[in-house]
Formats: structure tokens, sequence, C-alpha cells
């Protein structure tokens, strides 16, 4: 059992992208409750009240972030969606876009309304295409209905949305990286503070919310915070869109309330591990979150109190499961290629240290390894730490502490005799199906 | 890119005032759309346009990947190989596609059909493995799809 749900709640069909399928659905009832019937502090009262955590993977508390913006302080505001899903096993986000653009865009107007925001943009990720014209014909649909533009529903409320697409940078989901995207240069991360609620797009104070979080909030809106509050657990209120890949029987995304158990949603909803196979561990929210054994997710129930506890986290809802019988050590190389690939090369250690730990680990995957490189690679990513403008060089520590925490003795195999202990398996099966 | 000026200040209405800057991003794609890639006269052309310095337009060129400064291959077929897809058969689809295009990632096919890359997680773990032609994602890939895809593009 997956509990209960709030985003997943209609059958997908060849319409319900639609705008016809989501007026039937209820949609912008919600808005136009908001807009006649509430004050802007009224509905970010709510979303406090909701105590709705940020689903990027930072697992901010949304309402927080809206309060720092000052309402009638004489200057414009901002609301950018983070559509950038780039963190690798994360694909929920494109979920909604695909299949309730309009849940997201009613969410946002009542956002924009919300914190006073004229201007709002939803940044995509470039690669996202089917995505990217299911909500821009959203978009469309909305405007011509006059949910967006000039006095909304004849109110004094205006609202134009541009869809902003990135063009292919890991770091640009990153909401200080992702703003100076949108300005239209070189995706470079910024120090803070001033935070981005401060001075944010165009030096203005700038709401980023994730797509999942900010499609929260006509539910939230239209059943009440407290109630909302009820959903999943005290201090991890709602639902998780959790999408599950790798050597699964059954991926795919999947909501799951707060709080559900862990195991049995891997092994009974998502049909266990591919073929019938045992499982090693898992990524439980993005290659950046830590792996967990199979022996420890045994206890933990899905919410950030529970993983956290377990030594890993929520993190962007991007689950990984691996099968008994993968190299760790294939693995890790994998990851560090990527982070190697992604760093922006704007801070030092990053820059540097994420080339050094990808040649080392290429280095023990050639069988050409030395008995120190592993006491290097975690230097590496403690040296890392915390040094850099954003956290993805420290992410990429925490991947490769995490795995030679647990798997050390599968590195010092490779190392001491030049191969994998286990013939440097990364597929279950052999092969690609012919 | 004078011919897509119009587009451009159709696209302009919906951005706040002060916002010009915005614009490098999405007239790039649109003129690398157009000519296939982003010629030098693109940019002193669009650095006039918008108006933005030259080098801000060099920069978001040289930092994001999907953009290219010279002609590829009718076909750019992008093979994902992070771990998701790595985990359900990445590697083989590389090395498939490396066979029957005769050419290595980043290379482009004699006859300037195909042009060959890996690319780094697509954002679509769920039906891996992945490769994306040109705009469109071709998901849970076989060598049997991939023959049968390649027939196809040669068309």
């Amino acid at each position: 059992m997956t509990g209960r749900k709030l985003i997943m709640t209609f059958p997908v069909t060849a319409t319900s992208h639609l705008l016809a399928d989501y007026r039937a659905r209820g949609g912008y009832a919600t808005l136009e409750k908001a807009l006649r019937e509430m004050l802007p502090e009224q509905i970010t009262k709510e979303v406090v009240a909701s105590g709705i955590l940020g689903h990027g993977g930072a697992a901010f508390p949304a309402g927080r972030k809206w309060g720092v913006i000052k309402l009638n302080d004489g200057q414009p505001h901002f609301l950018c969606a983070n559509a950038d899903e780039g963190e690798p096993g994360t694909f929920k986000d494109r979920w909604i876009l695909e299949n309730a653009p309009h849940l997201l865009l009613e969410s946002m107007l009542i956002t924009a309304y919300a914190l006073q925001v004229r201007n709002a943009f939803v940044y995509i990720r470039g690669e996202f295409d089917l995505p990217y014209r299911r909500l821009a014909a959203a978009v469309e649909e909305a405007y011509a209905a006059g949910w967006f533009g000039q006095g909304i529903l004849g109110t004094d409320f205006s609202c134009d949305i541009v869809v902003y697409r990135g063009a292919g940078s890991y770091v640009c989901g990153e909401a200080s990286a992702l703003i100076t995207s949108i300005e239209g240069k070189k995706g470079y991360p910024r120090n803070r503070p001033p935070r981005l609620t401060v001075r944010g797009l165009y030096q203005r104070p700038t709401v980023i919310n994730n797509v999942e979080t900010l499609s929260n909030v006509a539910t939230i809106v239209a059943q009440g915070g407290e109630a909302f509050r009820k959903i999943g657990t005290a201090k991890s209120p709602g639902t998780q869109l959790v999408s599950i890949s790798g050597h699964v029987e059954r991926p795919g995304v999947y909501e799951l309330e707060y709080g559900s158990p862990l195991a049995k949603f891997i092994y009974e909803d998502c049909g266990g591990v591919l073929g019938g196979g045992k499982l090693k561990c898992i990524v439980p929210g993005g290659i950046s979150t830590k792996v967990l054994t199979a022996a420890e997710i045994e206890t933990v129930t899905y919410d950030h109190a529970s993983l956290t506890a377990a030594g890993s986290g929520v993190g962007s809802g991007g689950m990984v499961v691996i099968a008994e019988g993968t190299c760790m050590v294939r693995l890790l190389q994998i990851l560090l290629r990527f982070y190697h690939h992604e760093s922006c090369g704007q801070c030092t250690p990053c820059r540097e240290g994420m080339g050094w730990m990808h040649r080392i680990i290429d280095r023990i995957v050639a069988g050409e390894g030395r008995p120190e490189d592993i006491d290097q690679l975690l230097r590496i990513s403690k040296a890392n730490d915390g040094t850099t403008i954003c956290g993805m060089g420290d992410a990429a520590g925490y991947a490769t502490i995490g795995i030679i925490a647990k798997y050390r003795d599968e590195f010092e195999y490779f190392i001491e005799h030049k191969r994998s202990r286990l013939g440097g398996r990364i597929e279950v099966a052999a092969g690609v199906p012919a | 890119m004078k011919h897509l000026i119009a587009e451009f200040d159709a696209m302009r209405k919906r951005y706040p005032a002060g916002a010009e800057s915005s614009l490098v991003l999405p007239c790039l794609r649109r003129i690398q759309e157009d000519r296939g890639f982003v010629a030098d006269s693109d940019i002193a052309e669009l650095a006039a346009y918008i108006p933005v310095a030259r080098i801000q337009i060099e920069e978001v060129l040289s930092h994001y990947t999907q953009f290219r400064r010279a002609p590829i291959g009718r076909w750019h077929l992008q093979a994902c190989r992070n771990l998701s897809c790595s985990m359900r058969g990445a590697e083989g689809v590389i090395e498939h596609l490396e066979r029957k295009l005769g050419v290595a990632p980043g290379q482009t096919t004699a006859d300037g059909h195909f042009t060959l890359g890996t690319v780094e997680c697509l954002g679509s773990c769920g039906t891996a493995p992945v490769v994306m032609v040109n705009e469109a994602y071709h998901e849970n890939m076989t060598l049997a799809k991939l023959d049968a895809l390649i027939e196809e593009l040669k068309k």
C-alpha cells in the first residue's frame, strides 16, 4: 500500500493533460476561490500551516521560504518553478509536466497571487521535449481561457508566464544557477547571502520551488493547510512522487504517502528486484543521497526523519534499486564520471576535485589502482565538503563516502586483484535483450 | 538570423521589462533549430539585437551541452549512459550503435546521416535504456529496436 494520493488522483488517458479534462476534475476552481475570497497573506498562512517541505531535494519548508517575501515592498517579485529535473534516477516532475501541467499552472497562479508576482517562469531542462510541448500547450490553453494575462477573472491580479528551456547543464537545477540561466547567462551558482528570496532573479525577491512542491499548492489551498498536515507524518506532511528505476521489476513513478514502509514499497508495489534477484542496496533519493543496504531498509519508513536516521535522505525522490551481484566500483565510476562532466568549473575544489576523483576511479577500474586510492577518494570527498558555492561537489562526496563505507571490500579486492570481484557487472541480466 | 527577428519580437512580450538578457537562451535555441548550429554571424547579430555583450553569448554556447558551433549529421543519436540506463544495458546499446554506424561517440558518419553521442541522464530512468534522436526520446531500447530505428532513419 502506498497510502493516500494528492497528485496521481486520476487515470492517465489521451486527453487527461488537457484543460477540458482538468476543468472536469474541478481544475481552476481553487484559483477562483483564492482570487475572490482570500487575501494573499491567507494563502501563505495555509502553506505555512501545511508544513510542506520542498520536494526538489533540500526539503526546505516552502512556507518559510515564502514568508521571506515582503508584500507591498514596492519592487517586483518573481516566481520560478524548478523543472530542471536532472538528478540521475529522478523523473517524477516529468510525470506532472506530461500528465498534469494545469495542476502546476493553477498552483503557480495561486502562488503568484499570494506573493504578488507579476512574472512567473517554469525553468525546464532542455532535453525534455514532450514535457515542454505539453506544458507550453497548457500555457496557451490557460492564456486563451483568461487565467494568465491582464486582470485575471476581472480582478486586478495580472500574471504572465514564460516556459524557459535550459540547454543541458545539471548545475542549473541549483536554484541560484537556475536564475542565472534565466538571466541568459552560463549557469553559475551564486554565493549566499543574500538569499534568493531577498535578491534573486534580476536582483529582485524570487521564490523558486520544485514542480512537485508547487503542484501541491492548489490542494493545500483547497483543503486547508491543517487538512494537508494530516496526510503523511508529523514531520513530513503529504506525499512524495517517487521515481524508481534500476534493477526493479516495475520501474516508474509512484505516489507514496510519507510514512509508508519502504521495504514493502520496493518488494510489493514495485515487484522487487528484476528477474527475482536479491536486493543489494538502494539509492533512496537521487545519486547524491547515500546508499542504504537491503538490511538497512528493513525498518525504514519513507519519510525525512526515518531516512535521515538511517543515514541517507528523501532527496529528489529518485530511487535506484541495485541487485545483488552489482559491482559497486563500476557503479561509483559512472557517478564520478557524471559529476566530473557536470562540474561547472567555477569553484576550484569541485572543478579539480571531480577530475581527480574521476581519474582515480578510472585508474582502479583499469586495474591500475593503488592501495592508497580508496583513502584518497575519501580525502577529496571530505576536503570538498562545504568549500564550494553550491552543493554539487559535496554531493559527489556523499555518494562516494556512502558507497565506500559500505562496500570498501569490493574496492580493496579490485585494487589488489586488478579486476572486479563481481565481473564488473552493472546489469543484472546479460546485456540488452536482443 | 535576421528572418527570425519577428519571432523574437513576439517572444519578448511575456517577459518582464528589463529582462532582455533572458532572450539569449531561447533565441540561440531557435537559431540552432533553424540552421542546425550557431554560426559566428548569428552571435554578432544576436548580440546587436538583444543587445548583450558578445562574450555573454559565447559563454552560454560553451557552458550548455546542447548548443553546437558546427553542423552535425541529420540524425543525432544520443545514448544515455548514466546509472539507471547503464543498469539496463546502455553500454551494450552504445557498443551496438558504434558497430552499426562505424563511428565513435562524437563522430558523424561519412554520409552525414548520423552523429553518435552519449549523454548524462535524460530523466527517463524508468524506461531505460534511452536513446534521444534529435528531440525525441526512444525508450526501453533493445538491440532489435535499435536496428529497426536505424533502418527507418536511413530512409
